[in-house]
């Protein structure tokens, strides 16, 4: 073994990821020096962040989905109807109910809190419904999810019969990003180094944890290793988005709507982590938490091991099964709030074909189609190849035709990829 | 036997599917300390019977008294309240999870804040493992990377772990080697010796025939009969299994 090899075993760094974060690398570089540098700045990496968010929001239940051996394929369509479901929310319902006798009462502060619980209310109650047929009538989900594909898409239609709602509330759009829904300079760093505490703390614990039964632990170097990788990482990213200024007539508007005092040399702004960016990293650390430390992941993960074992254990497959739709149903009515925010406003094509990505991402992100194998932090990354390759050749100017081709091609080889290692490091 | 109570008891146990009956009015018992073998063709029926008592079937009709009283077993989770524990020929096992994950199926320890407590499980699994099988180190792979041997620990720690009182095992022998054979029979005596009751499943009648006190043979869905091992020979039991008819003079020593 090299050396290289006996420190990341000593480190117990899962591979595969390491392989998937180099394949990011190269492609960034590659399109780095295919636009003559414009790919690797804070600019375009900021847009990718934001980009990337309202997939890899689905992506992450997606994954407990696959993981259970069943698949959805109408987050697109059930996304866009909850965008326009939303969207109807907040410009027509929420402000003549708070207008009162007044007249609608628009960009009031509570629409877009109220906006985003009756929508996630909405995508549980059709995720309950969903699961329910799945679990507890037997209809194979790839059927229902895909009766659901037609029927949301349909149902986003006939909400307004298919006018465009804009603009959206004020408060809601922050959801999306850009110069109003970002977090600046110091709420960014202030993230990013409770961030790194975090990784630290829960190295330490997971130290603390096993020394406490006498197991053999990762040598004292590796965990350090591991925190100063992970840590450096957050900063990296955390220091990106906090160089990248937004423009003067923007960060203006920021100063006015915030009520700040504009010094004397001009109003000066940058944008740091974006909110959707924000929402997305939460997101992640509880879905890991909820597949890897808690009863449900664990029953997740033994219902597509071996359903059979799962259900002679004593678990409740059914139920299991229809509160993972549940998840998925709340996550995508997430995504549609950031996806909406994004574009200020709520079409009824807003997700079209983003079932496909979202699978894409989980299955490019180690997610195995046969079940019992994935993580949500693969999902996140194989989102992010997924939008890196192509925001860049959009950016190269390669046409939408030829993108979708590369994208698809990109796809069946990772998974080929995949399969191969997998086939190497198992015997 | 010694004029105990038995352990378990079922009786005149109906299981249809469609319009197959299964098992047809069967009635079998077990005593503390004690292997009863459960033996018969493939299809006879032997399998479905114990899946009632283990809470993967339901019967359409008849009793189960586990310790003299009725026991209301509709899934699992009930059987393992009766402290039934199963083995099955499958082995039941979550091959993606580890040993450890697979022991606590179902019943995982928890720490205080909600969330799993790993460490503590993997802790309790060396503990089990080691007395089961002092090779086995593989605690953080996948159990499908792991040998027949290992994989059939795994599945005795978990019955062992949760102290089965009534203990079933469907074929536990029938995919390992000699000497995890061997290991397999020493579990059993040592487990006999502990005081709980063992239902032995096999189509074969030499995987059972040197471990049972009792054999119970079932054929085409109906009970053939039971006799004591000590008063017959291995052809006798043959031909109740084959021809579905009991030895002359084995019928009246059967409940004795």
């Amino acid at each position: 073994m090299t050396v290289v090899g006996r420190t990341l075993k000593a480190m117990e760094v899962d591979t595969r990821i390491l392989g998937m974060v180099g394949a990011l690398l190269v492609i960034w570089i590659a399109f780095h020096i295919w636009t003559g540098g414009l790919f690797i700045t804070p600019r375009n990496l900021f847009n990718l962040s934001v980009q990337t968010a309202s997939v890899a929001v689905m992506a992450c239940g997606m994954v407990l989905i696959i993981v259970a051996r069943h698949i959805d394929l109408s987050v697109g369509s059930l996304l866009g109807f909850l965008a326009m479901f939303m969207g109807v929310v907040q410009t027509e319902w929420l402000p003549h109910l708070f207008g009162g006798g007044d007249g609608p009462a628009f960009g009031h502060a509570w629409i877009w809190v109220v906006t985003l619980a009756a929508g996630v209310a909405m995508g549980a109650l059709i995720g309950a419904l969903q699961g329910y047929i799945i679990g507890f009538l037997a209809v194979p989900a790839f059927i229902v999810t895909l009766g659901g594909l037609l029927v949301w898409r349909g149902a986003a239609w006939w909400i307004t019969t298919g006018q465009t709602i804009s603009p959206l509330d004020a408060n809601f759009r922050w959801l999306g990003g850009g110069a109003e829904g970002s977090l600046y300079f110091w709420p960014s760093w202030i993230v990013g180094i409770l961030t790194c505490v975090a990784i630290c703390f829960s190295i330490w614990w997971a130290r603390r944890e096993r020394r406490r039964f006498d197991f053999p632990q990762k040598p004292l170097w590796a965990e350090y290793a591991i925190a100063a990788t992970l840590s450096a990482l957050v900063i990296a990213f955390v220091a990106t988005m906090t160089s990248y200024q937004v423009p003067s007539r923007a960060a203006e508007r920021v100063y006015a709507l915030r009520g700040w005092e504009v010094p004397e040399d001009g109003a000066h702004l940058v944008f740091g982590i974006a909110i959707p960016v924000l929402i997305l990293g939460i997101i992640a650390v509880f879905m890991t938490i909820l597949a890897r430390r808690t009863r449900f992941g664990r029953y997740v993960f033994a219902m597509g091991g071996n359903p059979d074992a799962a259900q002679l254990a004593g678990i409740n497959t059914k139920r299991m099964t229809l509160w993972i739709f549940v998840i998925m149903g709340v996550l995508c009515a997430i995504s549609a709030a950031i996806a909406s925010a994004r574009l200020a406003s709520a079409d009824n094509a807003v997700g079209t074909l983003d079932e496909l990505r979202v699978i894409a991402a989980a299955v490019i992100g180690g997610t195995s189609l046969s079940g019992g194998r994935g993580t949500i932090f693969g999902a996140i990354l194989g989102a992010l190849v997924m939008q890196s390759l192509q925001s860049g050749m959009a950016m190269v100017g390669v046409d939408a035709p030829m993108q979708n081709i590369v994208i698809g091609i990109v796809l069946v080889l990772a998974v080929y990829v995949d399969q191969l290692y997998r086939r190497r490091t198992e015997d | 036997m010694n004029g105990a109570d038995p352990l378990v008891e079922m009786r005149d146990i109906h299981v249809a599917f469609g319009g197959v009956q299964a098992v047809d009015g069967v009635s079998i018992d077990l005593y503390p300390g004690e292997v009863v073998g459960l033996l018969g063709h493939n299809g006879a029926g032997k399998s479905t019977l114990i899946k009632v008592l283990s809470g993967a079937y339901q019967s359409r009709s008849g009793e189960i008294y586990v310790q003299g009283r009725k026991a209301e077993i509709h899934n699992p989770r009930d059987a393992r309240k009766y402290n039934i524990e199963t083995i099955y020929q499958t082995l039941a096992l979550a091959d993606n999870l580890d040993a450890a994950a697979n022991l606590f199926l179902g019943r995982e320890i928890r720490q205080r804040n909600g969330l799993l407590d790993e460490v503590r499980m993997e802790a309790e699994a060396r503990k089990i493992l080691k007395r089961l099988n002092p090779n086995f180190t593989k605690f953080h792979q996948p159990v499908a990377s792991l040998s027949g041997g290992q994989r059939q620990a795994v599945a005795i720690a978990r019955a062992v772990y949760f102290e089965a009182r009534i203990l079933i095992m469907d074929e536990p022998t029938a995919a390992l080697g000699v000497e995890e054979t061997r290991m397999v029979a020493d579990l059993i005596q040592q487990l006999k010796r502990e005081g709980i009751g063992i239902f032995l499943i096999s189509h074969d009648i030499h995987d059972v025939f040197d471990l049972a006190d009792r054999l119970t043979v079932m054929k085409n869905g109906k009970l053939v009969g039971t006799v004591r091992t000590q008063n017959v020979t291995q052809d006798e039991v043959l031909g109740m299994i084959i021809l579905g008819k009991m030895p002359e003079g084995a019928a009246q020593k059967a409940d004795a």
